[in-house]
């Protein structure tokens, strides 16, 4: 698999779009552009909070949190925000587990939070977070960081950060596999 | 899942995830300011209550408030039940006026299955909030929830349930969940306070309580319910206190982790002593709170998932 042309298209029909190697770069990429855009090096740098969306926003989130902290050597605080409560389609199918919400020590009241999802497409998973936020406190702004943007919204939604934008059909499948549950990196399009 | 009518009969799998449910709406919940889910916008939850309840009915209340239902309570005093009707007419009553759950909790064993019955064809979920001597499901849940936070998980761990277990739906709902949850029960009570047929319960049984009480990691204590008794059942409260309440001395022989529950209301000074009750090992308040998030993960169960109309 890691020897594979980037872009090949594999037996069953799954096309690889980014290797495991391309999620690091991408990852690293998009911390440069968090800390770049919220002046985070900045001597009056506002309080940056990662909020990752379960389940695979969660690790992107801690993967980001990271890299930031190499980068700039500001340590920015992260946490989980599950929306499955605020969803619109719980009942359109059968019972969802819930999954973990963690807030960041010091809340989210007047910090600059970046919602992270690993992709972003109909944009009401980020309408539903955007909701939770709002029970949860009142941050000083509210930005998006999404992995890959496959298109299609149905929602008036657009990402700040995009790791890889990815013209997708409809019908067709885009996993983002992460290491922390899959046993590896990867992005393939099925 | 439609109803929840029981605990018999709860899969490991169903009751786990209804327990794992809770502790994330507790985290949820945790330290916000705002205490309300939008998830059961414009469901409708309707409490009947034809026995006397605080704990439990303010408990679903706060359920179904905090994810935002729309909660009415109904009693029988005060209500058309007083006027004279029934269990069946008063359901279909309140099935027709558009609720989406009905709580029920009836001094005759069985009511809620007859009543989950006569909603079969409908849309409308029903659970049991007790039925007399039967069940009472969301407490032996609320219970399992106390002792999973205190003890981290209920495999191989050993309860005794202490008390009127002959009276007591709390009884019969925690040692169907409690054994289903790979814990070892043993009920402690004197002859007279044990039902019939007990020896085919998958439980242990004792008439001593200090000879058991080294051996458990959690006592639940069964308040004696007076107004379900007949006949004379032992001699005086102040005996049944002394042969088998939990006070001081009996806390000391417990193992130090073992956790002390008690379904409330209380009577201190004749099951528990009032120094145990607010002693550290005691969950009792613990419970309460639990209740509600267990509550909450109950309403999420039934009516947050597309229509079952089996």
């Amino acid at each position: 698999m890691a020897s594979r042309q980037r872009g090949a298209t594999d037996p069953a029909g799954d096309r690889e779009i980014l290797s495991a190697g391309d999620v690091a770069r991408t990852v690293a990429r998009m911390a440069h552009q968090i800390i770049e855009k919220t002046a985070l090096d900045a001597p009056s740098a506002p309080d940056v909070v990662l909020m990752g969306i379960p389940s695979r926003g969660a690790p992107l989130a801690r993967r980001l949190a990271a890299k930031i902290a190499e980068f700039s050597g500001r340590t920015v605080h992260e946490g989980t925000l599950d929306i499955t409560l605020y969803r619109d389609d719980l009942r359109r199918g059968p019972t969802r587990p819930l999954e973990t919400t963690k807030l960041p020590e010091g809340g989210i009241d007047d910090k600059l939070v970046v919602l992270v999802d690993d992709v972003l497409f109909s944009g009401r998973t980020i309408r539903a977070a955007l909701d939770a936020l709002r029970d949860h406190g009142r941050p000083r702004a509210v930005q998006l960081a999404v992995l890959v943007d496959r298109g299609h919204r149905e929602l008036p939604i657009r990402a700040d950060y995009v790791g890889k934008n990815l013209p997708t059909a409809k019908t067709e499948d885009v996993v983002v596999m992460l290491d922390e549950f899959d046993g590896r990196d990867g992005v393939v399009l099925k | 899942m439609k109803h929840l009518l029981s605990t018999d009969g709860l899969g490991r799998d169903q009751a786990t995830a209804v327990l794992d449910t809770a502790d994330r709406l507790k985290q949820a919940l945790l330290g916000r300011e705002v205490r309300k889910l939008p998830t059961l916008r414009g469901r409708t939850v309707i409490t009947m209550f034809y026995e006397n309840s605080t704990r439990t009915r303010v408990s679903f209340e706060i359920a179904g408030k905090w994810m935002s239902a729309d909660v009415i309570n109904v009693s029988s005093s005060g209500s058309s039940v007083s006027k004279g009707e029934s269990l069946r007419d008063t359901a279909l009553t309140l099935q027709a006026a558009g609720a989406d759950c009905v709580i029920v909790r009836h001094p005759a064993s069985g009511a809620a299955h007859r009543l989950a019955g006569w909603l079969k064809h409908t849309g409308t979920s029903v659970v049991n909030a007790g039925d007399g001597m039967h069940e009472h499901p969301t407490q032996a849940l609320l219970d399992a929830a106390t002792l999973r936070d205190r003890l981290g998980s209920l495999d191989g761990r050993r309860v005794a349930i202490v008390g009127d277990v002959l009276h007591s739906r709390v009884a019969r709902s925690n040692v169907h969940l409690l054994t289903t949850l790979g814990a070892e029960v043993t009920l402690v009570a004197p002859p007279t306070l044990l039902p019939t047929g007990v020896e085919k319960w998958p439980v242990a049984v004792s008439h001593e309580i200090d000879s058991e009480l080294a051996s458990q990691d959690a006592v639940m204590l069964l308040r004696v319910q007076a107004e379900r008794m007949t006949g004379g059942f032992f001699p005086s409260s102040r005996e049944y206190s002394i042969a088998y309440g939990l006070n001081e001395r009996r806390l000391k022989l417990l193992p130090e982790h073992a956790v002390v529950l008690h379904p409330g209301p209380m009577l201190r000074g004749m099951e528990i002593a009032s120094v145990v009750a607010d002693s550290p090992q005691a969950a009792i308040t613990e419970q309460v709170r639990n209740g509600v998030h267990v509550r909450m993960a109950v309403l999420y169960h039934l009516l947050a998932h597309e229509e079952e109309t089996a």
